[in-house]
């Protein structure tokens, strides 16, 4: 799954100190649940993303442990709170060893 | 015509929920859609022509209102990189003549349309240009290349009313189309007519049956979690009816297109839409 | 008794039927255990807890979820009608602002979700919702 996977992430380009901003992600992944069979009648091997994290300068905001459960192409909002300018980092880590990482700055004020 | 009981039901469904939305109005990303609009004179059995969008619960319509929550702007983005991207022998991308996806602006709502005599969509257009101008290979109708590049340039349309040509040169088309809309197939002896103007808004097991409306195709589909063709939903449509369906990208599917298309003037177009 | 073909019948169907009775608890049990192992045993609170999910999902490959515990340091989801019954762990770090998330899931089935949090002080909070998982016409 390491080609074609394409994160996406919505985070407002400004703040005010100290306020909380929602943050929305979705990366796009088939998420392969190991449930299934492919028409020969064989399961067709469990491939997903099994973790996702978000931090901001260093700091944690939040870290999910991921289940086959997940939808193809994971989505996730959440809330955070900016206490200075910096960056965002957002990684996801795929069953097969691959990471993919992707950041956003925020202007605080 | 009456608001129909679905419609009434759907008003209060969503009156309990905490969302700016309401089920009638969509706007995505603060622009309002068309979703309902009275009948072209053409289709002679509706009075009001309605989105499939309309048809759907809450919560798949809620996931149309937002670029961001839309699932199929994983494929745009997609369809974005492909633009750029060199392919084939004469070392071109798309974007070498096409200079700006923009300028395909109000493409969509003209499709299919008739060019040096024969019934074109924008499957066909896109492949033109691969094969004649870049020396690629053709993309298949409904693989995951060609629905990204067509949601791409159809997203370009979006909020402009659905307006194709059904007179003149096209008009020998889009009178096969209408034949074959009203023509029943297949073991169960159905006609696209009996489900989609017939029984719209009626539940068929635990689902609404739309209009079968294309103003949102390509569409990701709850279902299958990718991008849906219009040739490749038709296919699922005749399969369901237990019939051998006709070829993506063939004369039928082409016609029944540009007639389904004539059947939804005046709906915004919403691609890449959201259904389930 | 005597062994005749009628008192076999009724005996094999009277057990079959006590295994059917007896399987379903302890289908049910695959979410309580993984809930018992994750709280060790401790007591539900109900009340500061949140979970928002669709009472009808139009279709089970796309439910979206929605969980909220102000003073959550983790949330964790489950389905007790999917195959593997957990789905989901947010862990709240120091820059988390409310203590929510919202994604998207898969149902097998029309089931129960259930949320459990773990508050600061180590308690933990339950809170569940029924889902119903349509099977669509020619859409679904």
């Amino acid at each position: 799954m390491a080609s074609g996977v394409k994160p996406r992430v919505k985070v407002p380009k400004t703040a005010a100190t100290g306020d909380t901003i929602t943050i929305k992600t979705l990366i796009s992944h088939k998420m392969e649940s190991g449930q299934r069979k492919d028409d020969d009648g064989n399961v067709i091997p469990r491939s997903i993303i099994n973790r996702f994290t978000a931090d901001f300068n260093g700091q944690n905001v939040i870290d999910v442990t991921l289940e086959p459960a997940i939808s193809t192409n994971p989505y996730f909002q959440f809330e955070a709170v900016v206490p200075e300018s910096g960056e965002f980092t957002f990684t996801w880590y795929d069953d097969d060893g691959d990471v993919y990482e992707t950041s956003k700055k925020i202007e605080a004020s | 015509m009456n608001l129909k009981p679905w419609i009434a039901v759907l008003v209060a469904g969503v009156a309990g929920a905490a969302s700016a939305q309401d089920s009638n109005t969509l706007s995505i990303d603060g622009e309002p859609m068309v979703t309902e609009v009275a009948a072209p004179a053409h289709v002679e059995n509706l009075d009001t022509i309605y989105s499939g969008w309309r048809f759907r619960s809450a919560e798949t319509q809620a996931l149309e209102t937002d670029d961001f929550d839309n699932p199929a702007f994983v494929f745009v983005d997609q369809g974005i990189d492909l633009f750029d991207k060199v392919d084939g022998t004469e070392n071109k991308a798309c974007s070498s003549c096409h200079e700006n996806v923009e300028d395909f602006a109000g493409l969509r709502t003209q499709l299919p349309r008739v060019q040096d005599g024969e019934l074109v969509t924008m499957e066909n257009l896109i492949n033109d240009c691969r094969t004649e101008r870049m020396g690629a290979e053709p993309w298949k109708w409904s693989k995951g290349p060609m629905t990204a590049m067509t949601a791409l340039i159809g997203l370009q349309s979006r909020g402009m009313p659905m307006n194709v040509t059904i007179d003149g040169e096209a008009a020998p088309f889009w009178e096969q189309g209408k034949e074959l809309y009203y023509t029943r197939v297949g073991q169960l002896d159905m006609s696209c007519s009996n489900c989609h103007e017939d029984n719209y808004g009626v539940m068929i097991r635990a689902d609404h049956l739309s209009q079968g409306q294309i103003n949102g195709f390509p569409t990701y589909r709850l279902k299958n979690a990718k991008l849906n063709s219009i040739h490749g939903r038709f296919k699922g449509c005749m399969k369901n009816i237990r019939a051998t369906p006709f070829a993506e990208g063939g004369d039928e599917f082409k016609a029944l297109e540009l007639y389904l298309a004539s059947r939804g003037e005046g709906l915004s177009v919403e691609t890449p839409s959201v259904r389930n | 008794m005597k062994l005749t073909r009628r008192n076999l019948l009724i005996l094999s169907s009277a057990s079959a039927a006590a295994t059917a009775m007896g399987s379903l608890p302890a289908f049910a049990s695959l979410t309580d255990d993984a809930i018992a192992e994750l709280t060790g045993g401790a007591e539900l609170g109900e009340g500061a807890i949140t979970l928002t999910a669709p009472e009808i999902a139009e279709n089970g490959n796309t439910v979206p979820i929605e969980v909220s515990a102000p003073g959550a340091v983790a949330i964790t989801l489950f389905a007790d009608g999917n195959p593997v019954p957990n789905v989901a762990t947010f862990n709240f770090g120091p820059l988390s602002a409310s203590r929510s998330a919202s994604t998207r899931i898969r149902l097998a089935t029309t089931q129960n979700v259930v949320a459990i949090a773990k508050m600061e002080d180590g308690s933990f909070q339950k809170a569940s919702a029924n889902v119903k998982v349509t099977i669509g016409g020619c859409g679904g």
